[in-house]
Parts: structure tokens; C-alpha cells; sequence
């Protein structure tokens, strides 16, 4: 009986010096900001979180989602600001008090990827419509993220604008983020659009090869966006004014612009201020 | 701290078995951190959830209650609940537009750690029941005999499945070592933060970085075959010493 005890007493003490381990948090000030996937997996946060904190003391912890996902985590008040790409919606998330300031902070560029054999044949078309028009005319496979991100909503204006409705059994809508959704379309032979800044970090490309760029529809809008004090009273908007300024500043915008990827430039920074 | 700074010494090859031995040989920081904070998450879960789901199971062996049938039925289906449901559940409950919102536990290890309980107790919970029960089939007459009221033979019936019960347990630390929906979900895979092995193969796989992932998933394996290794020779030392 004496040896059960013993043994229960350890087994408690184990569990709750677990517990207290993994309960302990990091004593540094830290906001949470929900982003996009393609800032993250192309690295540019691990480049730019680290200068930020050595000038502000500020950890920023971050929870990469589609756009569509990081707006509705920020709508329920768990994350203290937004950085995105999606600047209809943005407004929107502003217009509706969820947000009170939304700020350009950076862009970079969409582009259509395909199997280097390019069976379509959209490598030489004018414009995205007509490159978007060919796929569809193929019926060549083409993978669309399917997850209300921010990629997406840029994808399905587009089709849209090309006075194409998608369908059938050469779209398929893949309902995951950009690295997998290029994953699947390497291993499908599919035409895909990625941001260009996922694009060159990824590192599983296999066939896939640019076969279109360079249209001005194929711009992608980066903005920071801060959270309604009045509606989320409980946040730390101090700690994220900081962040959303620094992101705007010229130090913030510098680090931006310092970010490649075998010495490519991903993000071209544009606040308005700056 | 990003598993991104493990990708150097992960690009000199192909091979995910090598990637798996460098990160291990090189004691990795970031894998470290990231090591340890999946044992802490998913060790903690398993004896929370065995705290509560032996005796819970063992009272369920016990006793003829009414409605009884039914949760032991409830039981045995949740031990098929996809992580990502439970996931969505705890978000929804530690959400600050949730009823528990005020903690401020979303995006956080105890979050993950909560996520994780709800998984795997109802293994715990079912299988314990199971093995009590037959116990109990056996050693009915003579614990009644002692006087022994229902509660006090709890302890007993616990102790002597305990070899049986130290399998559940490994069972449901399997369960929440593998799984990454939850943990996706609550924790948000943050760098340094909330990031474990599940997490950061998926985030790898997603950048294409495919030798790295792989060779994470090693050795999440071997991690696991650690302890589960662990338990066994502890399982059969007290096993010999006490006949």
C-alpha cells in the first residue's frame, strides 16, 4: 500500500512540474498577429520579426492562415492586428468597425505557373485574361486554393474578369494553403497562381515552371490593418500601434525591401508615408 | 528558433535519414525547443487525462447507473473524434468571443494541452473500463467479502491492471503525439511559441521542403519508440521484482 502511494505521489509530482513547465510563458511583451501563409512559408518574417524586436522589445507571434481565416480570428478578438492581402476585404473589416485604420504596408506580384510543357500553351499571351482563357479552352487541369485566402479571392476576380465561370473536372478547388496547393499541383501537372514570394521560396517545384507574368491585374496588395480599441477593449492595441507603425516606417519598410531568397527580392515595400 | 534555421543543415542532401541523424547529432536549438515543448504538451495531456479517465472508467466497471449503456457507447465513439473537431471545439470555447475568452489561453501551449486532454481521455476512459470490468468479474466475491465497499476496491482494481493499464496510457500518448489538427487549431503554430514536431512537419511540407519534413518525422518516431521503449522496461522490472 505504502509503495502505491509512493508511486501516485510521483506520478503527481511529474504531472504538475509538467504542467507548470509548459504553463510558464515567455516574460517579454508579445502581441499575436494573424497572417497570411505566403509571409511566413517564404520566410519573411524570420528575417523581420528579430529587427523589430531588438528596436521595440516587442515579440511578434504569429499565426499564419488564409486570409479569409485570419479575418475571422480577428473578428472574434483573438489577435491583436492583421497583416493581409486582400485590400477589398480589408476595407470591408474596417468599415465594419471591426478595424480603425488600414495602411499599406508592401506588394508583390501574382503569377501563373504551369508544367514546363506548358499543354495549353499560355506562355505568350497578351494579358491574364487570355492566358486564363487558353487553360480554360484546354480544359487543362488548374488547382485553385479553394480557401477563401487571399490568393483566392485575387483568383476568382480574375477568372471573372476573363467572363469565365470555372468549372468542371479540369478546376479543382484543393481547400488547403499555397504550399500544399503547389505541392499538389506539381504532383497533378496542374496550372496554378501562387504570389511570387511562396513561388521562389518553395522548394518542391518539380515541372511546374512560370508560363505567365507580368500584368498589372496581377498585383498583390499587402496591408496592416489595426483592431478597433471600442470593440476590443481587452487587446494590446499599445503594443500593436507599435508594429503597425514600425511596419510603416522607414526602418520597418527597409527590412521589407532587405528580404531575398537567392538574392531575389520578394516584398516591395509602399506605405504612404514613407 | 525557426525550424526555417534548420534548413542548412538540412540542404547538403536528399536524404530524409540523413536530415534525421544531422538535426539529431547537431542538437538542433530550434528542434530542441520544439522537442521538448511536443513531450511537454503531449505528457502533460496523457496524465491529466489519466488522472481523470482511470478512475472515471473504473467507476463506469463499478457501478449499474442508469444512462450507464449509453456512455460507455459515447465513450467508445470518441476515441474515433477527429483531432480537427476537437480542435475546433476548444477554439470555439477559448476564443475571446468564447465563454472561457477572459483566460486568454487561446494560441497558447495550455490551450494545446486542453485539446489534447479532450482526445485522449475517452481512450483512457473506454479502455480502462474495459480492463476493470473483467477484473472486476474476477475478484468481485472476495473484495465484497473483506467488507469492502465499491469505492475503496477502485484503488485495488487500478493497481492490479496496472501492466494492462500502462498500455492505455502508451495508447493515448500515441494519440496525442500524432495528431495535428488540435494542436493546428489552438496553438497556431507559432515560431518559438506553440510550434511541436506534428506542427512544423506540416508547415515544412507546405514550404516543399520535403527532406526536412520527413526527417522531423523520424524523429518524432523515434521519440516515440523512447517511450514507449521506457515504459516497457520499467513495466517489466516492477514486474519481476514484485512477481
Amino acid at each position: 500500500m505504502r509503495y502505491r502511494i509512493l508511486s501516485l505521489a510521483a506520478l503527481g509530482l511529474i504531472g504538475s512540474t509538467l504542467s507548470a513547465a509548459a504553463l510558464a510563458q515567455d516574460d517579454a511583451p508579445f502581441i499575436t498577429l494573424a497572417s497570411t501563409t505566403s509571409t511566413e512559408q517564404s520566410g519573411l518574417f524570420d528575417s523581420i520579426l528579430p529587427k523589430f524586436k531588438e528596436e521595440s522589445g516587442i515579440d511578434v507571434r504569429v499565426v499564419a492562415v488564409g486570409t479569409g481565416q485570419a479575418f475571422e480570428i480577428a473578428r472574434r478578438g483573438d489577435a491583436d492586428s492583421l497583416l493581409v492581402h486582400d485590400t477589398a476585404g480589408e476595407k470591408r473589416f474596417v468599415a465594419e468597425g471591426y478595424g480603425s485604420e488600414r495602411q499599406n504596408v508592401m506588394y508583390n506580384d501574382f503569377v501563373i505557373l504551369g508544367p514546363d510543357s506548358d499543354p495549353a500553351g499560355v506562355r505568350g499571351a497578351e494579358n491574364v485574361e487570355e492566358a486564363l482563357t487558353r487553360i480554360a479552352d484546354a480544359e487543362a487541369p488548374f488547382a485553385s486554393r479553394g480557401d477563401d485566402s487571399g490568393t483566392n479571392r485575387a483568383e476568382l476576380r480574375l477568372w471573372e474578369a476573363a467572363d469565365i465561370q470555372p468549372s468542371g473536372e479540369w478546376y479543382r478547388e484543393l481547400g488547403s494553403g499555397m504550399g500544399p496547393t503547389l505541392n499538389t499541383a506539381a504532383g497533378m501537372d496542374a496550372y496554378v497562381m501562387s504570389d511570387r514570394a511562396t513561388w521562389v521560396a518553395f522548394q518542391n517545384p518539380q515541372n511546374l515552371a512560370i508560363v505567365f507574368e507580368g500584368d498589372e491585374a496581377l498585383f498583390n496588395q499587402y496591408g496592416s490593418i489595426l483592431i478597433s480599441e471600442e470593440r476590443f477593449p481587452d487587446l494590446k492595441h499599445d503594443l500593436a500601434k507599435q508594429w503597425h507603425e514600425w511596419l510603416l516606417s522607414q526602418d520597418g519598410q527597409e527590412a521589407i525591401a532587405d528580404y531575398r531568397v537567392d538574392g531575389q527580392q520578394l516584398f516591395f515595400p509602399n506605405a504612404d508615408g514613407s | 528558433m525557426s525550424t526555417s534555421g534548420m534548413t542548412a543543415s538540412a540542404l547538403h542532401s536528399d536524404s530524409a535519414l540523413y536530415t534525421a541523424l544531422a538535426l539529431v547529432i547537431d542538437m538542433d536549438p530550434a528542434l530542441v525547443d520544439i522537442v521538448g515543448l511536443s513531450l511537454r504538451v503531449s505528457l502533460s495531456a496523457v496524465l491529466t487525462a489519466a488522472l481523470i479517465g482511470l478512475p472515471l472508467g473504473a467507476a463506469l466497471a463499478l457501478w449499474r447507473l442508469p444512462g450507464r449503456g449509453m456512455v460507455i457507447v459515447a465513450l467508445n465513439a470518441l476515441m474515433g473524434l477527429p483531432p480537427v473537431v476537437a480542435g475546433l471545439g476548444v477554439y470555439l470555447l477559448l476564443s475571446r468571443a468564447g465563454p472561457l475568452g477572459e483566460l486568454g489561453l487561446l494560441f497558447t501551449p495550455s490551450a494545446m494541452i486542453i485539446a489534447q486532454v479532450v482526445l485522449v481521455l475517452p481512450i483512457i476512459a473506454a479502455l480502462a473500463r474495459q480492463l476493470v470490468e473483467e477484473l472486476w468479474g474476477e475478484y468481485r466475491e472476495q473484495l465484497t467479502s473483506f467488507g469492502l465497499s465499491r469505492a475503496c476496491a477502485i484503488p485495488t482494481l487500478l493497481w492490479d491492471a496496472r501492466f494492462g493499464l500502462i498500455t492505455v496510457v502508451l495508447a493515448g500518448f500515441g494519440r496525442a503525439s500524432a495528431e495535428v489538427g488540435a494542436v493546428l487549431i489552438v496553438g497556431g503554430n507559432i515560431d518559438g511559441v506553440t510550434r511541436v514536431m506534428t506542427t512544423a512537419i506540416a508547415l515544412e511540407t507546405s514550404k516543399g521542403n520535403l527532406p526536412l519534413a520527413l526527417g522531423l518525422g523520424i524523429v518524432l518516431l523515434s521519440l516515440v519508440a523512447l517511450v514507449n521503449g521506457a515504459a516497457y522496461v520499467i513495466g517489466e522490472a516492477a514486474r519481476r521484482r514484485l512477481g
